[in-house]
């Protein structure tokens, strides 16, 4: 299917989505619906680096609270629209996360991933002794009533969140498609004979850093205005990083459906049991099934499909069923 | 360099403060290595990126805490009893972990997410348990101070620092006099000549993860006697654990000593002439240093 | 004329062990050199440190008239350096064609003209499968291919780099007498269309039988480099082979 094409489908099928949270009549629907769709991107954003790449970042919280951060450094100073700040939050976790790449990407797997978790608790520290944007104490975003036509505020960031995960979703696709997606496959698979193969391995690892992070930095950007109370613990809370590393394991990584699903069902899984049960349980839900799913199911719910649907052998990744003669499938 | 969270303005300079700073980062210093002596086994040693053990530490304290509570058991003895259940259960995990990942070829993303999952069971079991609350021990050695001129040295913070010492010693002496202990050592290097000795590779490995496991333990009792415990502690030590392991060389026990002191006094000191809110940034900053700029470490293979 | 490959005084070494020293080794363009020594004696270290994937500590090395120092793997490999690896490093999530298609896609296409459509990228993938015998496995993954199998696609995936000097590295190793005749003519027929080939084997007919130039590498050192049946009767090659 034509990338176009793809997004058009995707923009209806958020145009349907949006339109059946009015239709319910009750704003819970849209407070609990942001969380998910927060997650969509955190988890495809984490997937593109993770997933595709092979490289763990344990750092997602680290950029996802930048992103919050930079804008309300942004709003202190002058409050613009959220787009603009979703777009700045872009910008200042990309450039973080190409810093990091640079810093980290000639580190073997599991120092990398060590790195990365170094990495958060030191731009952690940071923030934590920025006095302007609040510090330790945290800041409060003052989030308007309402914004015409859509009703109330939390419909415009339900809408907002849900633009940025089709464009997440559509992204990864289109990386997967193309040439950079096999670059970063041979990089996951053997990156020494991607490099004898001619495959810039360290660029190439850059520019996943960057989009990562620059992903999640937009995903984090709209944060404030949604909690109206920033605090460094719990932005830059090991709950996202868990859930980021979770939902793409869980859903499967060899594409960008698996973050999805994994998003979609955990971030819903752990909504209704926010609500029902108490939030200390969600965390143990997401650990038990991250911890089952690694040992049972390795590739994830997309590899169960493989499994017992379409009676494969679970291979390791197939996401691209090549045929030899098969066109269009690299621009 | 100002900061306006740190002991008013200024830097005031005292020789005695400086003193203390160093001394304390020692003293913690000997307790950070007998944290991060099993990592230096399952990390350095292993291979193995366990980086659930602080959460096996917090554990070990809170079960510390409860014979504590309960029988009035000094917490060191406590968790010298309890420590044969962490090597079972260190044991236990490695299996697992061998049969999921390492036989796989998986261990990069599946095994690091397996302990990352790990981690997360554990603390929020122990919240969902025992709470949020801050638990702490008593002992006979949990408050008195004594001052040696300048210096003021907590008993609760030297007990374990010694009991550490000791701990570390111990290990070394395992590592380099008994045939397990070598065996270990061997396995990191040549699983094949191992075999090639009728030694089983595997049964090897899982001993030395056991181990790891069960050092966790003691150092959960320490890790109490210095300070009160909530679970969500154990989360700094995860960063400074591997940033000692890698500056001390990856395996090297003397080297994580001395990593571990480094780093403790650099914390303290931080913690006293900065304030404490830039004391976390201290290890992780180290490790990250290190990491771009010796990989090997300070005493590196 | 320039040599296209330049070796002088290359030195490696792995903490205190000397794996190289003093290697020096000129290749013309279009020579067929033969590469041999017992195990351990360096060889794939040689091709690594000329390839870029480890770095010398002493000496250079020049590639078509160019310094190569500091230049990464794949910068060597874009200049027209390629190899195969003494173990099989397929990539094993891709497809057998999608292999091939890495360096079309990352080498070739980096090349000045290099720029090919889809259907020519697959064409030459089929192309060269077909050439090693492995186009009916096209859409398989590489864990469902023998061991020959797979050096035979390390070959390819080298070929597909579409390079002007090319290192075999053990490419015939486990291969019956007439899959390793295949791989000769395919490396005779690469030759002939201007290739320059340095070829590592321990199959003693193969390498007298292609090489021009033998060298010969014992304990890091080269020790033998001239006309492959005078340096088989040099003594202190049949020392390092048969001992004393």
């Amino acid at each position: 299917m034509r990338s176009d094409l793809f997004l058009i489908i995707c923009l209806i099928v958020a145009g349907v989505v949006f339109a059946a949270a009015v239709l319910l009549g009750n704003d819970y629907y849209f407070f609990a619906g942001y969380v998910v769709l927060q997650y969509v991107v955190l988890s495809t954003a984490w997937n593109i680096l993770g997933g595709y790449c092979g490289y763990v970042n344990f750092g997602s919280a680290a950029f996802f609270a930048l992103g919050a951060y930079a804008a309300v450094a942004v709003h202190r100073f002058n409050p613009l629209p959220i787009p603009v700040l979703v777009l700045i939050g872009g910008v200042v976790s990309g450039i973080v996360g190409f810093g990091m790449g640079y810093l980290t990407l000639r580190l073997r797997g599991a120092f990398f991933a060590i790195a990365t978790l170094a990495l958060a608790v030191v731009l952690q520290t940071l923030v934590v002794n920025w006095e302007y944007v609040g510090g330790s104490r945290g800041a409060y975003i003052v989030r308007p009533e309402a914004i015409a036509p859509l009703g109330s505020y939390i419909r415009y960031l339900f809408l907002i969140m849900l633009l940025l995960a089709v464009g997440a979703i559509t992204a990864a696709r289109l990386i997967e498609r193309s040439r950079l997606g096999y670059g970063f496959a041979t990089i996951r698979d053997d990156e020494l004979a991607a490099e004898a193969s001619g495959v810039p391995t360290l660029r190439l690892k850059l520019i996943a850093t960057t989009i990562s992070g620059a992903l999640m930095g937009m995903a984090g950007a709209p944060l404030p205005y949604y909690i109206g109370f920033l605090q460094p613990s719990s932005a830059f809370g090991l709950d996202y990083a868990v859930n980021s590393i979770a939902m793409p394991l869980i859903g499967g990584t060899t594409s960008w459906v698996g973050p999805l699903i994994g998003a979609v069902l955990l971030g819903s899984l752990q909504q209704i049991a926010t609500v029902t049960i108490s939030s200390a349980v969600n965390l143990l839900i997401v650990g038990f099934l991250l911890v089952g799913f690694v040992i049972i199911a390795p590739n994830g719910i997309i590899g169960l499909v493989h499994r017992y649907i379409r009676h494969q052998p679970d291979k390791l990744v197939g996401r691209r069923h090549v045929n030899i003669d098969a066109p269009g499938s690299t621009r | 360099m100002y900061s306006c969270s740190g002991p008013g303005w200024g830097m005031i300079f005292s020789f005695d403060l400086l003193v203390n700073a160093i001394f304390s980062g020692i003293l913690i210093g000997a307790f950070y290595a007998a944290v991060t002596a099993g990592v230096s086994l399952s990390f350095g040693i292993l291979d193995v990126v366990n980086i659930a053990h602080p959460a096996f530490i917090i554990l070990g304290s809170y079960i510390a805490y409860v014979i504590n509570a309960r029988l009035g058991l000094d917490p060191i003895l406590a968790s010298i009893i309890v420590t044969p259940g962490f090597y079972v259960l260190g044991a236990g995990i490695y299996q697992i972990y061998y049969a999921s990942f390492e036989k796989r070829g998986q261990e990069s993303l599946r095994g690091l997410a397996f302990f990352f999952g790990l981690l997360f069971i554990t603390e929020v079991s122990l919240v969902l348990y025992f709470g949020v609350d801050y638990r702490y021990v008593e002992a006979a050695y949990i408050g008195p101070t004594w001052h040696l001129g300048a210096v003021d040295i907590p008993l609760r913070v030297l007990v374990p620092c010694v009991v550490s010492l000791l701990l570390i010693a111990a290990l070394q002496l395992l590592l380099t006099r008994t045939f397990v202990g070598r065996a270990i050592m061997a396995v990191a290097q040549d699983q094949l000549a191992l075999k090639l000795m009728a030694v089983d590779p595997i049964r090897i490995k899982r001993i030395a993860f056991g181990i790891s496991i069960a050092t966790a333990s003691l150092a959960g009792a320490f890790l109490i006697i210095i300070q009160p415990v909530e679970p969500s502690v154990g989360r700094e030590y995860i960063g400074r654990v591997f940033a000692i392991c890698v500056l001390g060389g990856m395996g090297s026990l003397p080297g994580t000593l001395i990593a571990a002191m480094l780093i403790g006094i650099v914390e303290s000191v931080t913690s006293t002439f900065y304030g404490p809110s830039w004391a976390p940034a201290v290890s992780f900053g180290f490790l990250l240093l290190t990491l771009a700029v010796r990989p090997a470490g300070l005493l590196g293979r | 004329m320039t040599a296209m490959l330049e070796v002088d005084g290359l030195g490696k070494r792995f903490g205190g062990f000397v794996a190289l020293e003093g290697i020096s080794l000129s290749v013309r363009a279009g020579e067929r050199i033969g590469l041999i020594g017992p195990n351990g004696s360096g060889k794939s270290t040689l091709v690594n440190c000329i390839c870029g994937t480890l770095r010398n500590e002493a000496g250079t090395v020049r590639f078509d008239g160019q310094l190569l120092d500091g230049a990464t793997a794949h910068q060597r490999t874009r200049r027209g350096l390629a190899r195969t690896f003494q173990l099989p490093r397929p990539f094993v999530s891709l497809s057998l064609a999608d292999n091939l298609r890495i360096p079309l896609l990352y080498t070739v296409a980096a090349r000045a003209g290099g720029h090919r459509s889809v259907s020519e990228i697959v064409q030459r993938c089929g192309d060269l499968l077909r050439e090693v015998g492995l186009e009916r496995k096209a859409a398989r993954l590489p864990r469902e291919l023998t061991q020959v199998e797979m050096r035979k696609l390390e070959l390819a995936r080298a070929m597909a780099a579409e390079p002007k000097l090319l290192i075999a590295d053990e490419s015939m190793a486990g291969l019956t007498h007439s899959e390793v005749e295949e791989i000769l003519m395919l490396l005779n027929r690469l030759n002939e269309q201007g290739v320059t080939i340095i070829l590592i084997e321990h199959i003693m007919r193969a390498v007298m039988s292609f090489s021009q130039r033998l060298v010969v590498l014992v304990s890091g050192r080269k020790i033998a480099d001239g006309d492959p049946n005078v340096v088989m009767r040099d003594p202190e090659v049949e020392r390092a082979y048969l001992g004393q």
